[in-house]
Formats: structure tokens, sequence, C-alpha cells
């Protein structure tokens, strides 16, 4: 297996690392990195339990591969909360009680964070094609859009 | 009924795990670090639905660099189950499902061991398969288990050796042949209800270790800590105490992870490399190919009601499509069975309830446990009924809904609750018997209504404990053995003991994750059973503690225990206004005067609940004393229209209220009632699908699809009412599964009132809608 040196930040950190060719950013981040808040849930794109910020874009994590990171910056759910401080989208997701198992949590919020940031008030239409790829099993989603829709409200992204 | 202590029963305090969630913070199994010792597995899993196993050579597999042991069921003779012991941890002489595990595979990565198990040969004699429940019972249809006869089983389940059934159960009572002839209208018809997934969005995963001196540690993403271990210990022949299951954080569960799945397999590799902790985590594939399902269910249901509508006489057959192995599936028929007319007063009734081997996956728990199986004909044949008897569906449910003190089917009285109640509430929601016009005019529009009841199915005696400890600044520690799968248990038993110790619920910590090395017994997370079941043992502890603290605090003063309280954390006289801050005196106690000696000294309070009156029913006709604890009860109707040129259903609202005898936390059941809607709304077009080989065909998201974010009915009106039941905390009872128990043939029923049709068959996929308004087009014409 061909490996790679890629340099790459991570929530604000610098990281150097040697990653074979076939790692995915999820695995560099949860096995690597010991970043496990961004979960694994399938595996092939098609669960957005891995969503993480790629230069600031939604991507599912599962499907990047590590080689293509070097000199690119990456956000997952543990860079959003700063100084203990969380951001107005997490403080709306635990106002409202907007998670049950909390496994869909995390891409939840890398997706909602990415559209908030693109369009800070958005409709409850622009979250659903937002999350449409974040699949979650216990809540219903309601709660997660009035979150986001409240979030919008009180500060957005940051 | 005594009331709240610090009134924080029936307040929505936070869930106790948020910040945890939100923050990326919570532990699941796979997050939990193990270093460069860990090993990691894969299994070997049948591709044959039912087959003999001639040889298996490991050799080539053993071979590969990197391989550290391949294990298989040849040298393994266990077999494990909650109330049959059918089933082995690996596949020893034959397989009976498509994915049963053959083998296992260790090696030091995941790749090595995918690459390896691809090269563990095995000879198979296929053997003729059956799928079908009702062909299964068949006296001709190829037998699963010829060993049925020498299984151990529970003493409450009937299982018939040289035949397919894996458990009978009989109602008889009543008339049932005279009350035919008194009956003025009769409704009969076929359901058929497919296998479904429980997705959760964790996968099963587990890492064991096992030591070189025998002792095994057992990580597993689990409803049932101690309901796993006992079941290992049992196939593996450990000592309990020398087996241990620790099970953070789930990541959804919804039945599918009670009880064992692939824990077993994972501690059997483990104790062919002693000191190393080895992986098994299962991909989304594995998850639906190789885990359990919803067992599927065709219902043969006849019912007759004289002319005013009052129903007289029911006769059912449920045969259960169990899959390859029963182990827990055999309760889901016995429940069904003594549930079996659904929550209506019928006095003659014969049933049987049947739970059928057949070569697909195991079939067992899912959220609800034989009640959405059941209520999926019956609460469509009551719409039938009502029709042919020319009454409104809501108001046919009003007429013969059961009523508390009614004797029910299993004869037993039934428990407090107020279903009319919650009918009233879902009618006047969706302005029911209000015509109302389509979106569109290619839209139909319709309403429908039903209407469900479920008790918790478990075995009669299934016990909760709990300790509470406190610590030397008077915050608390609860330990429970009730699992937190996002239903919001934890929070529930902090909140209980914060209002009985008097003390701020953010004092009150649930000591987590659990392990069965230190947290108190409880049976399994499952049943909707811990509001009530661990709730009473949390509130015992509690009291235990107070009672410790005050008896302290009485001596200290020379006053009277009755005249002294616990409010935010002081003990307060009512009679001489004394105060006595918590802190330090919880753990140090209280000197006597003069400091000539102490009194007190570190509080734990310990609780426990067990059911004692729960009875068993007669073989031959299913009757008893009483068949359950109590049942929780509850209404949905849906708003609905149907899109006629692609047969799209659109719902657009959905009005659901459950009877939960008493609201603990009101923003919890909340949750529960939405998330169950769309739950249930999902089941609804769900299915697992099978080529003839008896393998899954829709094995992925994009196969298998679940509600996203874009599929949401327009509004879910939730609400509750509360008819306080004499066993549970406060009168509180559960209400997690029943939330998505009668979704479907609620909107079954909004259907037939938009286009006319009559749907038997789940799943409701638009291709099928659209075919059959074809038709009916066609036919009109
Ligand atoms: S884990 Fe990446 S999309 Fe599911
Ligand atoms: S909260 Fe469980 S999957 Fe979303």
């Amino acid at each position: 297996m061909a490996h790679h040196m890629i340099s790459l930040l991570v929530n604000g950190q610098k990281e150097k690392l040697l990653v074979p060719s076939n790692l995915t950013l999820l695995h560099v981040l949860r096995d690597m990195l010991g970043l496990t808040g961004t979960k694994n849930g399938c595996e092939a794109g098609e669960c957005g339990a891995c969503t993480v910020l790629l230069d600031g874009e939604p991507v599912n994590s599962c499907m990047v591969l590590a080689p293509e990171l070097d000199g690119r910056e990456v956000i997952t759910v543990e860079g959003l909360a700063k100084d203990g401080q969380l951001t107005p989208l997490q403080e709306a997701f635990a106002e409202l009680s907007a998670v049950q198992c909390g496994y869909c949590t995390p891409g939840m919020l890398m997706s909602a964070t990415a559209l908030l940031r693109r369009k800070p008030h958005p409709t409850q239409q622009d979250v659903q094609e937002a999350l449409v790829g974040n699949l979650c099993r216990c809540t219903g989603y309601q709660r997660i859009i009035d979150a986001v829709m409240v979030a919008s409200r009180t500060g957005g992204a940051e | 009924m005594k009331i709240s202590e610090s009134g924080l029963i029936g307040q929505s305090v936070a869930r106790t795990d948020i910040i945890d969630k939100v923050t990326g913070c919570a532990v699941f199994v796979d997050d939990i670090q193990f270093g460069p010792n860990l090993l990691h597995s894969r299994l070997v899993r049948s591709p044959h639905p039912h087959a003999l196993i001639k040889k298996i050579d490991t050799s080539k597999a053993l071979a590969l660099d990197g391989v550290r042991a391949v294990v298989t069921g040849q040298e393994l003779s266990a077999r494990m189950g909650l109330y049959l012991i059918d089933r082995p941890i690996f596949a020893a002489d034959r397989v009976r499902y498509y994915g049963e595990p053959v083998a296992g595979v260790v090696a030091t990565t995941e790749e090595i061991a995918v690459q390896a198990a691809r090269l563990v040969e095995i000879e198979y004699q296929p053997l003729p398969a059956i799928y079908d429940p009702v062909e299964a019972v068949q006296p001709e249809a190829p037998l699963l288990h010829p060993d049925l006869g020498e299984y151990s089983v529970a003493n409450f389940i009937f299982p018939e050796p040289g035949t397919n059934i894996s458990e009978h159960f009989k109602i008889r009572k009543g008339d049932i042949e005279s009350a035919w002839e008194q009956c003025a209208v009769v409704a009969e018809d076929r359901f058929r209800l497919p296998s479904i997934e429980h997705v959760p969005l964790e996968t099963h995963t587990s890492i064991a270790l096992s030591e070189t001196n025998g002792e095994v540690t057992l990580w597993a993403s689990s409803q049932s800590p101690f309901a796993m271990r006992d079941m290992i210990a049992q196939g593996l022949g450990i000592p309990h105490n020398k087996l241990r299951v620790i099970a953070p954080m789930v990541g959804g569960g919804f039945g599918g992870k009670a009880g064992v799945t692939m824990e077993a397999c994972a501690v059997v590799m483990a104790q062919a490399v002693p000191g190393h902790p080895v992986k098994l985590r299962l991909t989304r594939e594995e998850e639906f190919v190789g885990t359990s399902v919803r067992q599927s269910l065709v219902s043969d249901i006849k019912v007759g009601c004289d002319k005013d509508g009052n129903l007289l006489a029911m006769e059912l057959t449920y045969y259960f499509g169990g899959g390859a192995y029963n182990d827990y599936g055999v309760n889901i028929a016995r429940a069904a069975g003594y549930s079996c007319t659904g929550p209506y007063d019928v006095p003659n009734v014969k049933a049987d309830s049947l739970c059928v081997y057949t070569n697909y996956p195991v079939g067992s728990a899912m959220r609800g446990f034989g009640m959405p199986e059941i209520h999926w004909g019956l609460e469509q044949i009551m719409d039938q009924l009502a029709e042919k008897v020319d009454l409104d569906p809501a108001e046919f449910r009003r007429l013969n809904c059961v009523r508390t003190d009614d004797e029910i089917v299993s004869g037993m009285k039934m428990t407090p609750i107020n279903l009319e109640a919650c009918i009233d509430k879902v009618t006047e929601a969706i302005d029911w018997g209000k015509e109302e016009k389509p979106t569109a005019p290619n839209k139909k529009r319709g309403k429908g209504i039903a209407i469900m009841w479920k008790a918790p199915a478990m075995p009669p005696n299934p016990g909760s404990a709990a300790v509470v400890r406190f610590n030397e600044d008077a915050t608390v520690n609860v330990e429970i053995g009730g699992q937190e799968l996002g239903q919001g248990s934890f929070t529930v038993a902090a909140q209980i003991a914060a209002d009985v110790l008097g003390v701020p619920y953010r004092k009150v910590t649930v000591s987590s994750p659990i392990d069965t090395k230190y947290s108190p017994y409880e049976w399994q997370t499952v049943a909707s059973r811990l509001t009530w079941s661990m709730g009473n043992a949390v509130k015992a502890a509690a009291e235990d503690a107070r009672k410790q603290i005050l008896e302290t605090v009485a001596d200290h003063w020379d006053e009277d225990v009755d005249d002294l309280t616990i409010k935010d954390g002081l003990v307060i006289s009512f009679k001489s206004e004394r105060e006595q801050p918590l802190d330090k005196m919880v753990i140090y106690g209280l000197p006597n005067e003069d400091f000539e000696g102490w009194k007190g000294g570190p509080v734990v309070g310990r609780g426990h609940f067990m059911p004692t009156y729960v009875t068993n029913l007669d073989p031959e006709t299913g009757q008893g004393t009483r068949a359950v604890v109590h049942y929780t009860v509850g209404a949905q109707a849906v708003d609905l229209e149907v899109d006629l040129d692609t047969g799209q259903i659109d719902v657009l609202k959905i009005a659901s209220v459950y009877d939960v005898g008493r609201a603990i936390n009101p923003d919890l059941i909340m949750t529960q009632i939405e998330g169950g809607a769309v739950h249930g709304m999902s089941s609804a077009y769900e299915s697992l699908k099978f080529n003839e080989n008896g393998e899954p065909i829709n094995p992925s998201f994009v196969d298998y699809r679940i509600a996203t974010i874009a599929d949401i009915p327009g509004k879910i009106i939730g609400d509750f009412v509360e008819t306080p039941i004499e066993d549970g905390p406060w009168g509180a009872r559960g209400v997690g599964e029943h939330v998505m128990v009668q979704t479907a043939p609620a909107i079954a029923n909004a259907l037939y009132n938009a286009v006319g049709i009559r749907f038997s068959d789940l799943p409701l996929s638009a291709d099928k809608i659209y075919l059959a308004l074809d038709e009916k087009l066609a036919q009109e014409r």
C-alpha cells in the first residue's frame, strides 16, 4: 500500500500525517486523530453521520480519501464550540431537545452549520434540502428543523 | 397516590446527556480507543438459506499473514436463547438463513480479516428452504429444527416438536360458535406484513477481551447488558461474575439491540486470542442481512357484531414468520396471543397465535413487540366492520373500546386507562368528520383513525434495582442498569431521584456507562418498561436514602422525623424551623452533643422493584387472573392525500395521543410521540426484500429507504392523557413503543377513505397504490 505525507488543518490545528492512499477522512479523524465525534453509519456516503466541513463545504468524510486532504482545512463537531462556548446552533439543538440517541447529531450539526454560513436565514424547505442526506431514525426530524430555524434567529452558525 | 415531593415530577427538565451529544463527546462503543493491541474480525456468513455443513477448511485463511485465529461452530456446541434455547453462536452442522454466521476470522487489520474470511472454505449440502409461515406449518414443509423437542424452554412457551411451530398460544373464550349466529354483520380478511429492519444509525458493534485467567469483558452496543451477560455466560459456561458487559451510549436500538445478536461471536473469537481485545463491527450491509428483523405476519381475522355495532365474536389466526431462530420471537407470538383482539371488548374469542420457523433472518423484538404486526390487520378490519354496520369508524371505536375494569380477552381485569379520551383528542385535532379539499386536482384526500393497546411483554417477574449514592458536596450518583437509548431514561432516573431527595436536578448524575460489574441489575431496556419499573426502583432507592438522612437529623435535633423534609439540599423542620445543609453530613454524619461521638454515615439508598402479581395462563384457553402488569393505550388519526398520477402518499397531519398514566417529563413524551409518528409512517413503506435464495436484495440505505427529513408529515399533533396506574411511580407507565404501533393502519384507513381501495398487504408503496388506482379506474370505466 502506497503512503502519502499530508499536511492539513483540523479544527484549527496543524496536522502532518503519513496516510495509506486508501484511507478515508473518516478514519483519519477517528483512528489517527482520536476525533470520534464524527460517526460512521454506513461508509457508503448514504447516511450523513460522518459529515464534516472540508474547506467550509459539508462532505461525507467516508467518501473522501486521505491523500486529497493535503493543504486543506477540516472542521468536525469537536471544532464547533470554542472554549466551552456552544455555537447558537448547538445551543438550539440542546434547548429544543433535537436529539435522542445522538448518533446522527454530529453530522446534522455540520450540515446545518454549512447551511447557516451559506444562508443565514433559511426557510424550512432550505433546511430540509440541506439535511436530506442526514438520516435520523429517532427524532422524526421536526425538532431538528426547528432548532436550525431558531439558530438562524439567535446568531447562526458561529 | 403520593404527590411529588419537590414538584419536579411533571416538569420537562433538560436531558442529562444533551451537552455531550451536541459536542461530539458522547461515547459509543466504536469510539473507545484500545491502542495497538486491538485486533479486528469478520464473520463468514452462509450463502445458503438452508443447508447442512459438510466440511469447513480454515487452513488457507490461517495461512494468511496477519491472521491470528479462525473459529467455527464445529468445536462449539453452545446454544443460546432468552425463552427457547435454539440458537447456536456459530452454525455447527446446519445453516438456516442466508447470512448466518458460520465462522469468524481474527486478524491484525480489518482488511486482512475481510480477505481471510473469503479464504475459509465451507462445503454445504443445500436443503429445501421455506419462507412463508403459512406454508411452513403444513405437514409436508421441510423441518428446520428436528431437535425442537430437546431444546430447553420457558414454562409459558409451547413449541410443537415435529413441526416448524416454536410457539402455539391459544385463546378459547366464551362460546364462539353460538356467537356467530347472533352477529348481524361479519367481516373477514387476510392481512400480510413483511419483515422490516430496525435501522439504528449505529450498527451493532462489540469489542471482547478474554484475559489469560479466563475473565471476559465485552463492550457492546446493547439494550440489555444484563440479559446479554446471562445468555452468553450460560451459553459459554462462564460464571456471571467473570463476564463483564460494559454498555456505553447506544446509537438507536428499537429492539434490535435487545438480547444477543452477534456479541457472543465476538466473545468466542476473543477467547481464541487471549489478552487481545477483538472488535466486531457490522457493516451497514451486515446490519440489514445479519441482524434480527421484525417478524413477518400473516393474520386471518374474522369479526362480527350485532346490528347496533356491538362486537360479539372474533376468530383469529396469527402466523408469525419467526425466521431461523425463535429464541426471543416465541414471546412475540405469545404477546400477540394474549392481546389478540386489540383494545376491544369482545366476549367470544377463538385465537391461535403461532410463531413459525422459516429460512429468513432471525425475527425478534422491534418497537411494539407484536403489536404493530397485529394492529395492521385489526385496525383495518374494524373499519370494514364499521362500514358494514354503517357506523363512523371513530364512533364504532368509542362504542367497543376497552375500558377500565372490563374483563379483557385473557380474563384479566383491565387496569386504569381512558382510551375514549385519546379518541376524542385525535379526532378533534384533525377535524374528524369534516371533508377537506385536496391541495391539487390530481390528488384525493382522506382521513383515518386507529387505536391500540400494548402491555409490557416480558417474563412475569423481570426486576429492576437502583442505588442512590451521595457525595461529600451533596451531589448524587444514581446507579441503574437500565440503558439510555435516546428515549431519556437517564433523565427520568435523575428527575425521580432529585424529586424524592429534595436536591436540585442538576446535582444528580446517572453513573454511566452501564457496567455489569458495578451497576445494579436491570432485566432489559425493552417493552417501554423503564420509566415504570426502573422508575419504581429509583424512587425506592431515593426514599431509602431520604429516610437515612431524616432519621440522622431528627435524632440530632431530637425531633420527630415526620416534622422534617428536604428542600433544595437543606433538611428543614416545620416545627422548629431549623435547617441542616446536606453537604458533608451525607458522608460524615453529624456529631452528638459536645462531640461525644457521631451519628449517621455515608448515605447509600437501595431500592428494587419486581412485579409479583403476574400469573401464568391456561395453556388450552389462554385464560388467567393477570396476564400482564398493565396496558398502555392510545389513538392516532391521519389526514393525508394521494397523488393519483404517482400513487405517492403525502401525510398532512398525524394526531397522536396516549394515556401515559402520569407524565413524569412531558417533553420527553412528546419526543417519543414525534419520533414514533415518523417511524410508524416510515414503517408503512418499508420492507426487507429477498430473492428466491433467501438473500436480502435491498441491504443499503439507497435500496431500503427510511424516512428522510424531506418525508416528514406536514404536522404532528401530539398529546397525552393521564389515568394513573397503581404500580407505577406516581402512576406512570411506558409509552416509547406505543407511539408507532398503529400508524400504518391509520394511514391505510385514511387511504381507503381517500380512494376507496383497501390495502391488506404492507408496504404501501407508491407503485402498488398507483397500479391499484389504475385497476379501479379501468373497472369503473
Ligand atoms: S458514514 Fe459516511 S455517509 Fe454514512
Ligand atoms: S437521534 Fe438517533 S439517529 Fe438521530
